[in-house]
């Protein structure tokens, strides 16, 4: 199973970032190796359609579930036909780091 | 030897036969118990418990309290009348197993979709949405099973 964070920076300590289309990079936590992945976000600055590029990318990534501050509504219909979680968290200054210990 | 590959051939049909996936039932909220026991039975307890699935549950729901029709009631839930009624059947026979072998009832996860809904851990208070993949509903955080449903008219 693999898990997708949304993240400011590209470490452990960063903090998750609250947008999900236009967060600086993913953080793909792979639950069987146990290993983390970052893949900068090429849609950050994109002018239009970014949920749904960004959408895109998660099913070509192989994503099981998404965990960010907010879905727009287009990203949040793609992922629902695609049957992938998507998990909200409220932004209380948590680093990607501790995310993964929530849920390990 | 054409005996033999008519053999083969059959064989070979037989294999491909995969059971037909099932339509997730829709359903708008899931029930708001884990579970009923019965009362004052002084017995011995059957271990077996019954397992009212969410869309049982639904489809007692819309037909008997909300006092629906079988036509009305499958437009709903996304499934056609027959597979409906198949469900209402099976949940009315689940309860009255349950009433006369004095059994409790456990509501299970079963095969359903809350379309546009987002629930809400009464634990960590992290907002997710089930997806068909999801074995039962719980937290996908803390695996904590009490959660609540937020409509999605009042989510932000």
């Amino acid at each position: 199973m693999k898990t997708i964070i949304t993240s400011t920076e590209n470490n452990l300590e960063a903090q998750m970032d609250l947008r999900f289309g236009r967060c600086a990079w993913f953080c793909l936590y792979d639950h069987d190796a146990g290993q983390t992945e970052f893949i900068e976000n090429e849609f950050k600055d994109a002018r239009g359609g970014a949920g749904t590029k960004v959408a895109e990318l998660m099913l070509t990534l192989g994503a099981d579930r998404i965990i960010s501050g907010d879905f727009g509504p287009k990203a949040k219909e793609m992922m629902d036909k695609f049957n992938i979680q998507l998990i909200k968290m409220d932004g209380d200054h948590k680093t990607i780091k501790e995310i993964i210990a929530l849920f390990k | 030897m054409r005996i033999f590959s008519l053999f083969l051939s059959f064989n070979n049909q037989k294999q491909k036969k995969v059971p037909r996936r099932k339509q997730p039932r829709k359903i708008v909220e899931p029930p708001r118990f884990m579970g009923f026991e019965p009362n004052g039975f002084h017995g011995k307890k059957p271990v077996e418990e019954v397992d009212l699935l969410y869309e049982e549950y639904e489809a007692i729901k819309l037909a008997d309290y909300d006092g629906m029709s079988h036509q009305q009631a499958c437009v709903l839930m996304g499934i056609s009348r027959p597979t409906f009624a198949r469900i209402y059947e099976s949940a009315r026979q689940k309860i009255a197993k349950a009433l006369v072998e004095v059994r409790s009832i456990r509501s299970v996860y079963g095969n359903v979709c809350m379309e546009n809904n987002w629930f809400k851990c009464s634990r960590c208070h992290n907002r997710f949405t089930l997806t068909g993949r999801q074995s039962a509903a719980e937290c996908p955080i803390c695996k904590s099973t009490n959660i609540e449903t937020l409509h999605s008219n009042n989510q932000n």
